[in-house]
């Protein structure tokens, strides 16, 4: 055991000493981490290292694969179908953020009260959240519906002639935001409300005696306070922004004009219309990257505006 | 904010929620030459089961619901098992290597699909899994997510209970089965809801590694019908109406613990 960087507590468990034998435990530990070990080494790490490999080569998925280099990554970068990718997912995460958050945030302080039905309301608020993309893009599909759309009836009641929703190129992305925000506002609600309920209430209360307004309650107490499930909130739907995939693949198909091509929806058509795994996986990983410096960015900053306490 | 404006906010809110749910099963009974009908008609007169007839005719919808249902499980009890397992590992049993191997779970955790979907494709090619149930279930037989949030709840469990046990004379599998593994109960159940509901909604893989209709799951079953039956919306509403139901009747009988467990995974 004293070979082992294992805390000194690890070796208690066993009552017995049994110095320099490190691998005492060999056979056991197999047992264990070998079921998880072994599938994902072969379907999570093997198609990563393959992954990267195939990013530095041209391959159509048929014949042989031809040697590239970083021919892949200096092609998609000044690639102007890859920086349209790009720029409609930042589109998309511009539009949906803000729109979730404030939605969501509205809606956890509204039911951060005693009211009648409040479990009730949580449950249906939540039910998007369980329900499948495929199903909510259909559901929205046919309610942005241009022609006999619901949506576009209903605006027809009061005088607005409805836009061409997911048909038309300046529209279309505005209706994957509006499915979006509908399918994970009970999401960000329930994180929300989890953070405001974690605040003590012995806060408010003497704010409320020292005479701070309610304006003044929410800005010094409640949003600092609630500020690391914001963060949370915040980092993972960029996380899933980024990758989204789903909702542009029922809704639009990328389209109209390639209007709603996001970054997931280019690796689909780079590999299996175009037949550039290549380039394919050269854009997966130039993603990750993106991803993974948001995050860090986000981590670091978080000093700045979370208020762990 | 007046007491009356909150409900009325809230209430506003509940129908904007589940308007959309309402309007899939009014569409999907709706007669087939009145679905595209303007205005649209709210009380559809001698509603019709057709749209459901015709899905069935089309594809072996009930069993894709079955499919869905069974591979969800599948890959959620397999997913349980080998985390838990591995969870157990990092958390009590020394070895060598501990924190690297730890360290590479986590790695692979920030992987995002995309990654991964078009060499596993490849992979999958190479065995000629296409097409199969195993290549729907293989790449989630393992999670370093369910390892990360089963080691954080086993770490709580205070070794006084192992060492009580191994007084008992129980070895590491007789702890794991018979103390660890009760103890973190909630933990289990957490994970559970998260797997089901990953398995129940995924797309992108099921999209390009299935392509018969019988080994299809939900969702591409549903975007499949969608690409057949492009402007018959009421079939296409139908297949939500009876993909939704399922999950519902679950989510009735779990909508307590399912919500906790979101709440949860932010207060960290």
């Amino acid at each position: 055991m004293t070979l082992t960087a294992a805390p000194p507590e690890a070796g208690a468990t066993h009552g017995r000493r049994a110095p320099r034998r490190r691998w005492r435990h060999a056979g056991t530990v197999a047992v264990f981490l070998l079921p998880s070990l072994v599938p994902l080494t072969l379907y999570t790490l093997v198609p990563m290292v393959a992954s990267l490999w195939t990013s530095l080569h041209e391959w159509d998925l048929i014949t042989e694969m031809r040697w590239v280099g970083l021919g892949n990554y200096v092609e998609l970068i000044g690639d102007p179908g890859t920086r349209a990718a790009f720029g409609h997912t930042l589109y998309f995460i511009a539009g949906y953020l803000p729109l979730v958050y404030l939605g969501g945030l509205g809606l956890a302080l509204l039911l951060n009260r005693a009211m009648a039905g409040r479990s009730l309301l949580r449950g249906i608020y939540f039910l998007p959240v369980i329900t499948s993309w495929v199903v909510v893009a259909l559901m929205w599909k046919w309610l942005l519906n241009p022609a006999s759309g619901i949506v576009n009836w209903a605006l027809g009641l009061v005088g607005v002639s409805g836009p061409g929703w997911w048909t038309d190129p300046a529209w279309a992305m505005p209706s994957v935001i509006l499915a979006s925000a509908w399918k994970d506002l009970g999401f960000v609600m329930i994180i929300l409300l989890a953070g405001l309920q974690a605040i003590p209430k012995e806060y408010q209360e003497a704010a409320m005696v020292d005479g701070a307004s309610a304006v003044r309650r929410f800005r010094h107490i409640t949003l600092p306070l609630l500020s690391p499930s914001s963060f949370f909130v915040v980092v993972i739907s960029l996380i899933n922004g980024f990758q989204m995939f789903d909702q542009v693949k029922i809704m639009t198909g990328g389209g109209p004009g390639g209007a709603t091509q996001v970054v997931v929806s280019q690796i689909y058509d780079l590999t299996f219309r175009y037949g550039r795994a290549g380039a394919a996986s050269a854009l997966s990983w130039l993603l990750f990257a993106l991803v993974l410096l948001v995050t860090i960015v986000q981590i670091r900053g978080q000093k700045r505006w979370v208020t762990y306490g | 904010m007046g007491r009356a404006l909150r409900y009325l906010a809230v209430g506003l809110g509940a129908v904007v929620m589940l308007f959309p749910f309402a309007w899939a099963l009014i569409t999907s009974i709706t007669p087939s030459d009145a679905v595209l009908a303007v205005p649209p008609d709210f009380t559809p007169e001698g509603a019709s089961l057709d749209a459901y007839g015709k899905l069935l005719e089309t594809l072996p919808f009930w069993r894709i619901v079955a499919n869905s249902a069974w591979i969800g499980a599948a890959s959620t009890l397999l997913q349980l098992v080998t985390s838990a397992m591995a969870a157990y590992a990092f958390a009590r049993l020394p070895f060598p290597g501990r924190g690297a191997l730890f360290a590479v779970y986590l790695a692979t955790l920030m992987m995002p699909l995309p990654v991964l979907v078009v060499p596993l494709f490849i992979e999958m090619r190479m065995f000629n899994l296409v097409d199969t149930y195993f290549a729907l279930l293989a790449p989630t037989i393992a999670s370093a997510f369910g390892v990360f949030l089963l080691r954080q709840a086993i770490r709580q469990v205070p070794r006084e209970f192992d060492e009580a046990a191994v007084l008992d004379g129980a070895g590491h599998f007789r702890i794991f089965l018979y103390v660890v593994l009760p103890l973190i109960r909630p933990a289990l159940a957490t994970f559970a809801i998260f797997g089901f509901m990953a398995s129940w909604n995924s797309y992108l893989w099921p999209l390009i590694i299935i392509k018969s209709p019988e080994f299809m799951t939900l969702p591409l079953g549903l975007a499949t019908l969608h690409g057949q039956f492009t402007t018959e919306w009421d079939v296409v509403m139908a297949g939500s109406v009876i993909s939704v139901v399922p999950i519902l009747v679950l989510y009735v009988f779990a909508q307590k613990h399912v919500i906790a467990s979101v709440a949860q995974s932010g207060l960290k």
